[in-house]
């Protein structure tokens, strides 16, 4: 029972960090922007987060630098294509080869030294329940961070004003600029609500799944949740779903490899990939939901004509 | 004459100027709209109309003169000030949002923030009340155009405006839906609103406008009572000469002519959630005549443009022939070569590359049909040859433009369509498919086209020419067919055909009942 608890909990270490910089993925695209520099913004938040909490020797501050960085890093982006209409995919690219370069160099000082850990929930009497204790009250923040982030994400987008009109500037900006809607201004708070969880999802790895700083410890997670949004076709729930079953796959291989089952490892290290995209894949089969919530202007520069 | 009782217009525009780049879309234009009036704006494609009612509602900035609103000095920032002051727009091309429900694009426009039910409830009971039906909770990308349309009116109703300026609002209905709107705006000024209606067509403009001011390349070239001016006046004032008429000679014999392009069982699933299936289309199209096909955009026009032309190619090589042969299986290239030529709907993109000159765009669709002459040894392009093909070109067809041979972009839109289409009947082509031929054309250049079909066609052509302008059908075509939801009505031969009748298959009445209607009528 123990080990099944335990495997749960890795399983849940792992999705977390996919599934926050999916979510802020998820708002940025749903406004029209695509930005490919997830990588890099959640290495920006990977390093600052270890940097701020090893030298403050506090993971709580370590946990808000990262958020900070993560949005910093976006604003460029912001700035870069929509103030002055750069090719979103471009600058994307340029963003993650930004972040992973400028990373490595900040986090010279970093390599080999212990960080600091954000510590797992304990509430008395509760967290000491058998199996369920552990898994719903003895989690490490961010978790809880992660799942009320999804909730919040799904009621804004489909219960609010607010929520409507981002979507329909996704949907088209020149009509959304018709009825006055500042397109802009929407897009510069979604792409650095985008950076802002990139960040923090890159603050997860460095200061809960392994408290250290380790260059290029993103390790394509970023290109992981980028292809999360699209396959889970820009539903909320579907990422959830999608980041769980990438990190349950992703755990199991890991078993089955130190079992020493006979397969060749590469392929049980690829299984996470294909297993994803085939559930996902399955489960948007129909074409019209899918239709109905792609973000039809989806990387499209918009320039007003003025 | 402008005045009303308290001797103040609701807008007055005073040396409103737009240029851009090196145009001058609207220069100096003066404006009055009174209380309670149908005001037209009137003037051909390119003549300012719409970049003047941009400035109005604040999509645009001008670069100088004044707005009064009620005699106060305004300036227009954005719409949402326009709004504010009681300007409501419907837009030309629909500023809807495809992938939301009817509601939720009302709800967008409106800042009240009041829950999307109670707004759902409101737009049902206003748009029953104005007899537009409108389901709240229907999607718009499944919605026809026209009640995209009504969504677009009720929206502009729910902000209780002053004045509502409508951009074109008939080009995209079929007649009796345009009565119904008509019976809408007479209602809305009884009720003291203004309307500022833009239109080029000039009947309608003559049934419901109380004033009108004329536009010609950006500048007022004159205010009259449409009621009091004949359609010919009106044209000359748009124009600032007479509009040659085209002229098409009766066709004899036509039954035992040549089918030259045959469609059969031509069907095609949709292609995407929000595009139409073609459903077991079947058409001849003889030498000799000119076939006409209408239908209120998005009926499916554009998907059979593509199945005809070979842009998508069939499974069922039989369902396209082209002079008695197969064709279906071929791309464009395969059915150029078998003596078809095609002029799609997009100019830009699709009927020429945009950054390429008029001799390189003619090279591009023409290397394959006409290598011989354009491509010599080796592959070597014979750019002497193309240059002067390019030119006879546009000496036939009067292509007006700034530099030898420009790139296609440099062309207005009416010039650049005569070069497309004088490209293709360069060829002198057996079967000629045309998708809109003369959509943002101005009437001189739509008239040497319209004739240029005609005169093809009699040659010993089979020409087919899909178009949202019934007019224009009216005017060129042997007979009319008219495509509603996917499906292609019989063509009705043009002596027997109404307006009531086209427009009775385009709003999709059954063809059968249309047909036993057209025989008791």
């Amino acid at each position: 029972m123990d080990i099944t608890v335990n495997i749960l909990l890795t399983i849940a270490t792992a999705a977390t960090p996919l599934l926050i910089a999916a979510i802020g993925e998820l708002v940025v695209e749903r406004s029209g922007v695509l930005n490919l520099g997830v990588e890099g913004m959640m290495i920006m938040g990977a390093v600052g987060g270890f940097g701020a909490g090893y030298l403050t020797g506090s993971p709580w501050i370590g946990l808000l630098a990262a958020i900070a960085l993560g949005a910093v890093f976006s604003l460029l982006f912001a700035v870069m294509t929509l103030s002055l209409a750069t090719n979103q995919v471009a600058t994307g690219l340029s963003l993650t080869l930004l972040g992973l370069g400028l990373s490595g160099m900040m986090g010279t000082s970093f390599v080999g030294q212990p960080g600091a850990r954000l510590p797992n929930l304990d509430i008395p009497g509760l967290t000491a329940i058998p199996v369920i204790g552990r898994l719903l009250f003895g989690q490490d923040p961010i978790f809880y961070i992660s799942i009320a982030l999804t909730a919040a994400v799904m009621w804004f987008l489909f219960k609010t004003r607010t929520g409507l009109t981002l979507r329909s500037i996704g949907d088209s900006h020149t009509s959304a600029h018709a009825l006055g809607i500042q397109v802009i201004r929407y897009r510069y708070l979604a792409v650095i609500f985008g950076g802002a969880c990139a960040g923090l999802a890159g603050g997860h790895l460095s200061l809960v799944y392994t408290p250290q700083w380790v260059e290029n410890m993103t390790a394509g997670r970023g290109w992981i949740a980028l292809a999360l949004v699209v396959f889970a076709s820009w539903r909320p729930w579907r990422v959830l779903a999608g980041a769980y079953i990438f990190g349950a796959v992703w755990i199991g291989q890991l078993h089955a490899q130190a079992f020493g089952i006979p397969v060749p490892s590469q392929l049980l290290s690829s299984l996470p990939y294909l297993a994803t995209i085939v559930v996902l894949v399955l489960i948007s089969r129909n074409k019209r939901l899918t239709m109905m919530n792609t973000p039809a202007s989806l990387g499209q520069p918009f320039v007003p004509d003025r | 004459m402008s005045a009303n009782q308290d001797g103040v217009d609701l807008l007055e525009v005073r040396g409103l100027t737009k240029t851009f780049g090196t145009l001058t879309a609207c220069d100096h234009i003066d404006l009055n709209v009174a209380k309670g009036e149908i005001h037209a704006l009137l003037g051909e494609n390119g003549a300012g109309k719409s970049t003047l009612v941009k400035m109005l509602f604040g999509t645009l900035e001008p670069n100088s003169g004044e707005v009064f609103w009620n005699g106060q000095a305004v300036t227009i920032s954005n719409p949402g000030f326009a709004k504010k002051l009681g300007i409501g727009m419907v837009f030309q091309h629909f500023s809807l949002f495809e992938a939301l429900t009817a509601a939720e694009n009302i709800a967008l426009s409106l800042d009240d923030g009041s829950p999307i039910s109670t707004i759902a409830a409101k737009a049902r009971a206003l748009s029953y009340s104005y007899g537009l039906p409108l389901d709240p909770q229907s999607l718009v990308g499944d919605l026809s155009v026209g009640e995209r349309q009504r969504i677009e009116i009720i929206r502009c109703l729910l902000q209780t405006p002053q004045l509502i300026i409508l951009d074109e609002p008939t080009s995209v209905l079929t007649p009796q839906e345009a009565d119904k709107l008509f019976e809408t705006l007479e209602r809305l000024r009884s009720e003291g609103k203004s309307i500022l209606y833009i239109s080029h067509r000039l009947e309608e403009v003559k049934r419901i406008c109380d004033r009108a001011t004329v536009l010609r390349h950006g500048k007022v070239v004159g205010h009259c009572n449409p009621r009091k001016e004949t359609a010919a006046s009106l044209a000359r004032m748009m124009v600032g000469n007479d509009v040659q008429a085209v002229v098409r000679a009766p066709v004899q014999g036509i039954e035992t002519a040549q089918p030259l392009l045959e469609i059969r069982a031509l069907s095609r699933r949709p292609a995407t959630p929000f595009s139409i299936p073609l459903r077991n289309i079947n058409l001849t199209v003889r030498a000799g005549e000119v076939i006409g096909i209408a239908g209120v955009a998005g009926n499916g026009q554009g998907e059979f443009f593509e199945s005809v032309s070979g842009e998508v190619p069939q499974q069922d090589p039989a369902s396209v022939r082209i002079r008695g042969k197969d064709a279906g299986g071929l791309s464009i290239t395969g059915r150029r070569l078998m003596g078809a030529a095609f002029v799609p709907e997009e100019r830009l993109g699709h009927g020429a590359a945009p950054r390429m000159k008029l001799s390189e765009n003619l090279l591009l669709s023409r290397h394959a049909t006409d290598g011989k002459v354009f491509v010599g040894a080796g592959g070597m392009v014979k750019s002497d040859a193309t240059y002067a093909a390019a030119q006879r070109i546009i000496k036939a067809m009067d292509v007006r433009k700034s530099a030898l041979d420009p790139e296609a972009a440099a062309l207005s839109g009416g010039n650049l369509q005569k070069f497309i289409v004088g490209r293709e009947l360069d060829r002198r082509p057996s079967v000629m498919v045309v998708n809109q031929p003369t959509w943002g054309v101005d009437a001189g250049a739509a008239a040497h086209i319209r004739q240029t079909l005609i005169e093809l066609a009699r040659s010993g052509s089979a020409v087919l020419v899909i178009s949202q302008d019934l007019d224009e059908l009216f005017e060129i075509s042997d007979a009319i067919a008219v495509m509603h939801n996917g499906e292609l009505s019989k063509p009705l031969p043009i002596a027997e055909a109404t307006f009531e009748k086209i427009g009775m298959l385009m709003g999709g009445a059954e063809p059968g009942h249309a047909e036993h209607a057209l025989e008791t009528s």
